[in-house]
């Protein structure tokens, strides 16, 4: 079952080590991750996407809690959170097909970033789900490269189920 | 005042008596500094691995932090098995390391390794310190997370340019900076209140109690909710001495190796209050048969202990002495007779009990010797294996903090740098270590900081001239084939004692063990007793790996 986390760390060396090896250690099906400072630079933000049942996505949230460098976790999926993802992908596509590809891009919403002989390199942003959708229509085209982002995802505002703040108490930001 | 010298004063403000270590290359500035400052004490082992086992030791007999020291690189990796095991147990207890200069960091330099990688998933928390004044903060920080909430060792690596730079001595102990640190210590009042209500409605309860009631200093009140509710008692490894051994409510260990009746009053248990216990595969066999006719409270500090193995129906996050605390109050006292009278037809009918193979001296007698010349007030130090279970099951225990075992990692090589360690936090009682001829000869190297401490320190060897455990497993898993299991009878123990200081015999008929061990118990530094046991005997009853707790092999009904 696919899980969405925010989760806000400390904006320090070896911060995403201690994550990711608690992740491998344990076992935990981590599907992506996304990190940046936030508006504070003492601070930064991960979205991590895990793929696990109830009791597995406890067992997450509460070994997280435990790194001293990890502020607050909370789940938001149950939360309709605003998802995005940002796809860079390199069509195969010479001066035949270039304005096929470009076309499509309108159609998905993506911007064309960089253009060649043989290939046109475009950027999707969207949910994940929308970002899937235009690169399956895309592959038909031969990708060249592909790199994503990952999800981002934020809670809307109000959203934030009280009882689920309620067990992350005690923890300050 | 140099960067090393404010670590060695700030370990000075924690209040450290001792310090175990071994100095290296990367940790000279700090060496230098403990000579100058002249404190706090330092004992120097022979190889790191035995200073990581001695911090555990003290920290483990005194409750207080452990400390050890190394260098970078090798004496570093050397620490890892020994927290590792503390991790394991949760042992609250600080390392040192020193590092190569923050310019040679990431360059393969001469002892250079990643020792917070290496030890971030055997930690609770470490620090690569950067900035020299950042070290009072830093080692305040250490001990308060070694210590609180769920104890645990922590890591301090630090660079030799760091500890060599100037810096200023500020008031101590600097602020803390742990804003994400925030241990749950009050259990919620409602859920405790729930767990009163279970308990006073259970007919069949037990209290199953683990090393969080020793380390949150809660065995008294063990003691009272058992007695006002009459509570049968049972304890993980870790737990022994929560409740005192010879108290008629304990039923002594469970699981794996556990007394049969232990195991049956668990299996039969309508509630099981689990305190400070983290529902361990040595305890519960096969966990969906673990219990299963019991309602389950679990009591603990560290929430992802609740729920991670066993689902629970009423969890309480908190510390086992306020919870405890609270719970003695609300809960009614009770008799329940109906209950202690199956326990008992129990505990007549499946004693936990064993062979004498004569001319052999039985490995459970030596324990219970040891038992009754000390009446089970000794600090116990073990190594991991047949004797480790054999103390588990026939030491009892009678107060917390006497058992010094490492129960999670089960790291050989344990036992005689903690009965170091726990010798030196110890004064007023006999602190003994029970070794096997295996475990013994991982760390053995340790006789010489032994003999150069000097300190009364019995050390007990039941030499099957086998890795016992492993052999009893191959016996009863791999139809006795022993695989690599059996060791020579060529090492004589007593000589290799001699040569590194500290004296010793052999024994090897039952007429001579009880003066033995009592030689032994009044020698005024270590002594080394050399005692051949049956080389077959095993550690029964058993659990098979995977089985139900109640279906155990080797249990030995009444003898008519």
């Amino acid at each position: 079952m696919r899980r969405i986390l925010a989760v806000l760390v400390r904006n320090r060396p070896g911060v995403m080590a201690r994550v990711s090896s608690l992740f491998s250690r344990r076992g935990f099906n981590l599907a992506s991750v996304a990190v940046g400072p936030t508006d504070d630079p003492q601070l930064a933000r991960m979205t991590l996407v895990v793929d696990e049942d109830e009791a597995g996505v406890e067992q997450v949230v509460k070994q997280l809690h435990k790194l001293i460098d990890v502020l607050k976790v909370s789940d938001i999926t149950a939360d309709a959170p605003i998802e995005r993802e940002l796809a860079l992908v390199r069509v195969a596509a010479d001066a035949g097909r270039r304005l096929e590809v470009v076309h499509l891009a309108e159609v998905f919403g993506g911007r064309v970033v960089d253009v060649d002989e043989e290939s046109v390199t475009l950027e999707l942003v969207g949910t994940p789900d929308d970002v899937e959708a235009a690169l399956r229509i895309l592959r038909g085209f031969g990708l060249k490269e592909l790199v994503r982002s990952g999800t981002l995802a934020m809670a809307r505002p109000g959203r934030l189920a009280a009882a689920r703040s309620a067990e992350m108490e005690g923890v300050r930001i | 005042m140099t960067g090393a010298e404010a670590l060695i004063w700030s370990l000075v403000a924690e209040g450290v008596e001792v310090i175990f270590g071994y100095p290296g290359g990367a940790v000279l500035p700090a060496y230098d500094a403990l000579h100058r400052i002249g404190q706090p004490r330092h004992v120097l082992v022979r190889h790191e691995q035995g200073a990581a086992h001695m911090a555990e030791g003290y920290a483990r007999a005194s409750g207080r932090v452990g400390v050890c020291m190394a260098t970078s690189g090798p004496g570093a990796t050397n620490l890892v098995t020994g927290l590792a095991s503390a991790y394991m147990d949760s042992i609250p207890v600080v390392a040192i390391t020193g590092q190569v200069p923050t310019a040679l960091i990431g360059r393969d330099a001469f002892q250079e390794s990643d020792v917070c990688g290496i030890t971030m998933p055997i930690t609770k928390h470490n620090y690569l310190v950067r900035d020299v004044r950042d070290i009072p903060r830093v080692v305040h920080e250490a001990f308060h997370l070694a210590r609180s909430g769920r104890p645990g060792p922590v890591l301090v690596d630090l660079p030799k340019d760091v500890a060599n730079a100037p810096t200023r001595w500020e008031s101590y102990p600097p602020p803390l900076d742990l804003p994400g640190y925030r241990p749950t210590l009050d259990g919620h009042p409602r859920q405790i209140e729930l767990a009163a209500r279970l308990i006073d409605e259970a007919r069949r309860p037990v209290l199953y109690v683990g090393g969080g009631v020793i380390a949150s200093g809660a065995a008294e009140l063990v003691r009272a909710l058992a007695e006002r509710a009459h509570l049968p008692v049972v304890m993980t490894l870790m737990g022994l001495g929560a409740l005192p051994g010879r108290h008629p409510l304990s039923l002594g260990m469970l699981g794996m190796h556990g007394a049969a009746y232990a195991n049956y009053a668990v299996s039969q248990a309508d509630l099981l209050v689990a305190v400070g216990a983290r529902f361990d595969d040595r305890v519960t066999g096969d966990t969906r048969r673990f219990a299963s006719k019991a309602r389950k409270i679990h009591i603990d500090v560290d929430p992802a202990e609740i729920g991670k193995n066993v689902p629970v129906d009423v969890p309480i996050v908190g510390d086992a002495r306020r919870v405890l605390q609270e719970l003695v109050r609300l809960v009614s006292p009770a008799r329940r007779d109906a209950w202690w009278e199956q326990i008992r037809a129990w505990q007549e009918a499946y004693p936990l009990t064993y062979e004498r193979r004569p001319p052999y001296i039985a490995p459970q007698d030596v324990v219970a010797q040891l038992d009754a010349l000390t009446a089970g007030e000794a600090v116990v130090a073990t190594d991991v294996g047949q004797h480790q279970m054999w103390v588990a099951q026939f030491y009892r225990f009678q107060a917390p903090r006497l058992n010094i075992t490492s129960g999670g990692l089960g790291a050989m090589g344990f036992g005689l740098p903690a009965a170091i360690g726990a010798r030196l936090a110890v004064s007023d009682r006999p602190v003994v270590a029970v070794l096997g001829d295996g475990g013994l000869m991982m760390t053995v190297q340790e006789l010489a900081t032994a003999a150069s401490l000097g300190l009364p320190l019995p050390i007990v060897v039941l030499n099957n001239y086998a890795l016992g455990m492993v052999k009893q497993w191959q016996a009863i898993f791999y139809e006795s084939r022993y695989s690599h299991s059996l060791l020579p009878a060529q090492t004589d123990l007593v000589t290799v004692a001699r040569g590194f200081g500290v004296p010793g015999r052999r024994v090897e008929r039952p007429e001579e063990l009880t003066g033995a061990l009592a030689e032994a118990l009044a020698a005024s530094g270590p002594y080394l007793l050399d005692v051949v046991v049956d080389p077959d005997a095993q550690v029964l009853p058993m659990v098979p790996p995977g089985g139900a707790i109640d279906e155990m092999i080797g249990v030995r009904g009444r003898q008519a």
